[in-house]
């Protein structure tokens, strides 16, 4: 700890060196924490109190096939589920939204006199829900799409479907917040039964169930019971948590897992090489130094200490800047994905904050430990013989 | 009068460990983009390179996909089948195909929980269109049997779907009887089936999903689909099939706005790493160009020597960067498509275009990260410059 004064001295010494590599170590180590922040918000946040209770129940084969709405009471049945509702993605076209993606917001069709009962996470005042639920042509929508698209209440809302040859006429009357922030427009499912019954389809069916399980111990044994219960009939069905089955669609992305990780490695082999070039080079200018240094009676030890401390300060001080960017970066980005994943989903978090701090360590030792310990197993008279 | 060339050449010969490491990292940002670049360059090849030039693609108007669309069967009759704009075949019949499509899910060893697949119902005349089509293994479904023909990216991918696989579509089990390959990318994702068993299967007969059509000439294809969308009776959207592939190649997006964004980051920080190297360089080098402008060349061509030095730091590193890469070329991945809501599996490939870009984004590293130094090394006084050990 005494020669911190020194080993800060001769970080300093040469100014230009030492930004550069800081600047160069932050941007990277930034960029691998904006890349390790996103995989724990893909893949390892933990879901939300609520959110491990629901389970998601959709037709095995795909998303596009229905199922049978009386397979809602028979899963209500189930022993360990609390609630059950059914709703329709709808899809649709707002604006021209075929040309222009900001128009884009999810569309549900939901039984909307049971859907608070099972996402009691939406948080809306007593009086919009009654309205809502009481009026057949009316919506709601989550504050983020509000503020996106300038819905207030008492707007009309005209949605044209695609998936369902049916065009939506709808007020909104209420605006919700929730935990998470996304994004969504929820409408009466019966809207989309009636006008299937006007052009003379008379199907009533299910796109999807959310099932509220009573407590966590009860999702596992719901999943089992729910598709071993349909496994033999026409629609058999797949039940996944809901974070399993927003992952999911993810999946369509390409190997996301793979490629995160593949850039992740590439990233920290960069910073590796970059450090140790810079170590490197500063050390080789040095070897005389180290000589006089090692005439003063300082130990072969010591010098591979002051080395090794030098370079894990600007390890350091590059994996702090690092830190700080990334944190920025991640808060910039968080508003560009509000339609994938809540905004506060993706920030640094403590294990992905150690692991940062970590790495800049581990890449502080691994790239000054060759030279310096060359360095400082240097004989004295040699040493003092480097001319360049 | 220029510095020769060797002179740098031989001086990142000389301090080989800081070319190596330097133009490693240069290579390693270069080969990042690379790979993202030939991700997004073998995806788009597989959709655009898809599509029969006179052909046109039928749907529900608004459904944007085959998947969500209807055609009825009557409409197919009265509005579709018997234009005169539609070429016929040497029987005489019309070049009009009818098709069902639905999606299957299917476990691959990239995706074990399952990815979702294009099943197509068709009609012989169906067949008969996609004369592109080869059969690579086996034999054709017959008609009126749960049979199926798998596309050949299908049968490599899918464990359920090689040759003599089941899998459970519908009300039973199909058996895959035959694997085709098609020049149209994009094609070799597809299941076929027979379309009239699938339609049992579905209780599907009074409608189709879309209709495919081939016209006589390529104005005429775009005349039908100019007829068919101004006749509001019957809320039909038709488009040439080349271009609903390539709306696909959207789907790459995510991936490519990502690597870019990632490549671009790296190379802001390879440009500081190569400055760095090239600070270095031209420190350690003080009495050199003292002498260098003691034999006459002037600040100019120092200046150039030294920027085209680090130009060639990150060429070389460009160069370690292709290369590294060069194994994945080839290698084949799928990617979900939001329009079709299924997987299209496709090839990463190094096009010289994309190879022309890593390289291009190495010299723009080396430039930014040469120019200080080389200035630098340019402006010292000679006297300052000698005295220097």
């Amino acid at each position: 700890m005494r020669f911190l004064p020194l080993i800060l001295k001769n970080s300093l010494r040469n100014r230009r060196r030492s930004f550069l590599t800081i600047s160069s170590l932050a941007i990277s180590l930034c960029l691998l924490g904006v890349l390790m922040a996103l995989y724990y918000a893909l893949f390892f946040s933990p879901p939300k109190a609520d959110q491990a209770l629901r389970l998601i129940t959709r037709h095995k084969v795909s998303l596009t096939m229905v199922m049978p709405l009386h397979y809602r009471d028979k899963i209500r049945n189930v022993p360990g589920v609390r609630e059950i509702v059914t709703w329709q993605w709808f899809g649709g076209l707002y604006k021209n939204e075929q040309r222009e993606q900001k128009f884009f917001f999810p569309r549900f069709g939901v039984e909307a006199s049971r859907m608070f009962d099972v996402y009691r996470n939406f948080v809306i005042p007593e009086d919009q829900k009654q309205a809502f639920i009481s009026d057949r042509r009316a919506c709601i929508v989550s504050r983020a799409t509000a503020e996106a698209q300038g819905f207030k209440i008492g707007d009309r809302v005209y949605i044209k479907g695609n998936i369902f040859p049916i065009d939506l006429d709808l007020t909104v009357k209420g605006i919700y917040d929730m935990d998470d922030g996304n994004e969504g427009l929820w409408f009466h499912m019966e809207q989309i039964e009636e006008g299937l019954k006007r052009l003379g389809s008379n199907r009533s069916f299910a796109g999807t169930f959310t099932i509220l399980a009573n407590s966590a111990e009860d999702v596992p044994r719901i999943q089992r019971a729910v598709d071993e219960m349909f496994a033999n009939s026409d629609a058999p069905t797949r039940t996944e948590t809901e974070q399993a089955f927003a992952l999911s669609f993810l999946a369509f992305l390409g190997n996301l897992k793979l490629i995160l990780m593949s850039i992740c490695a590439a990233v920290t082999f960069t910073i590796l090489l970059v450090a140790a070039n810079t170590v490197a080079m500063s050390v080789r200018e040095r070897v005389r130094e180290v000589g006089v240094l090692k005439t003063l009676g300082f130990t072969q030890q010591k010098i591979l200490g002051l080395l090794l401390g030098e370079a894990l300060a600007i390890s350091l001080i590059g994996g702090a800047l690092g830190l700080v960017m990334a944190q920025g970066l991640c808060r910039v980005l968080a508003v560009g994905m509000a339609t994938f994943m809540p905004p506060d989903q993706l920030t640094i978090r403590l294990p992905v904050f150690l692991a940062l701090l970590g790495i800049s360590l581990l890449i502080g030792i691994a790239s000054s430990a060759v030279p310096a310990w060359n360095a400082s197993r240097t004989p004295i008279l040699d040493a003092l013989r480097v001319t360049d | 009068m220029a510095i020769p060339l060797s002179y740098n050449l031989r001086n990142l010969a000389v301090r080989r460990t800081t070319t190596v490491m330097t133009s490693l990292g240069i290579g390693l940002t270069v080969a990042v983009l690379v790979s993202v670049l030939s991700l997004v360059e073998g995806l788009s090849s597989a959709f655009q390179s898809s599509g029969h030039p006179r052909h046109v693609l039928v749907m529900r108007k608004g459904g944007g996909s085959e998947l969500t669309s209807i055609i009825q069967r009557s409409q197919f009759l009265e509005a579709i089948k018997f234009r005169p704009t539609v070429e016929r075949n040497a029987q005489g019949e019309p070049l009009a195909s009818p098709e069902l499509v639905q999606t299957v899910n299917l476990p691959s060893k990239e995706a074990p929980d399952g990815m979702n697949l294009t099943v197509r119902g068709l009609m012989p005349i169906g067949r008969e269109m996609r004369e592109e089509t080869r059969l690579a293994d086996g034999r054709w479904y017959a008609d009126g049997r749960r049979e199926a023909v798998v596309g050949s990216s299908v049968a490599a991918r899918y464990p359920d779907a090689k040759m003599g696989g089941k899998f459970k579509f519908g009300r039973g089990e199909w058996v895959v009887v035959g694997v085709f390959h098609s020049d149209y990318p994009a094609r070799n994702s597809e299941i076929w089936l027979d379309a009239n068993q699938m339609a049992a299967d579905f209780g599907r007969f009074e409608a189709f999903s879309s209709v495919l059509v081939r016209t006589r000439d390529e104005v005429a294809a775009q005349a039908l689909i100019n007829e068919l969308e101004t006749d509001q009776r019957l809320q039909i959207e038709a488009l040439p099939e080349r271009a609903y592939f390539e709306k696909q190649t959207s789907s790459g997006d995510v991936i490519k706005y990502l690597g870019t964004f990632v490549a671009i980051i790296m190379a802001i920080g390879s440009c500081f790493a190569a400055m760095n190297t090239m600070y270095a360089a031209v420190a350690r080098r003080a009495r050199e160009i003292g002498t260098l402008r003691v034999l006459g060349f002037s600040r100019r061509s120092i200046l150039v020597s030294f920027f085209l030095e680090s130009l060639f730091l990150s060429l070389l590193g460009g160069v370690v960067g292709v290369i590294l890469v060069l194994p994945l070329n080839g290698l084949t991945t799928g990617v979900g498509s939001f329009v079709t809501f299924t997987e299209v599996a496709f090839s990463l490939r190094m096009s010289p275009g994309v190879i022309g870009a890593g390289l291009g984004f190495a010299l723009l590293i080396g430039a930014f990260g040469g120019l200080f130094p080389a200035s630098n090394a340019a402006r010292k006084q000679i006297l300052t410059a000698l005295r220097q050990i």
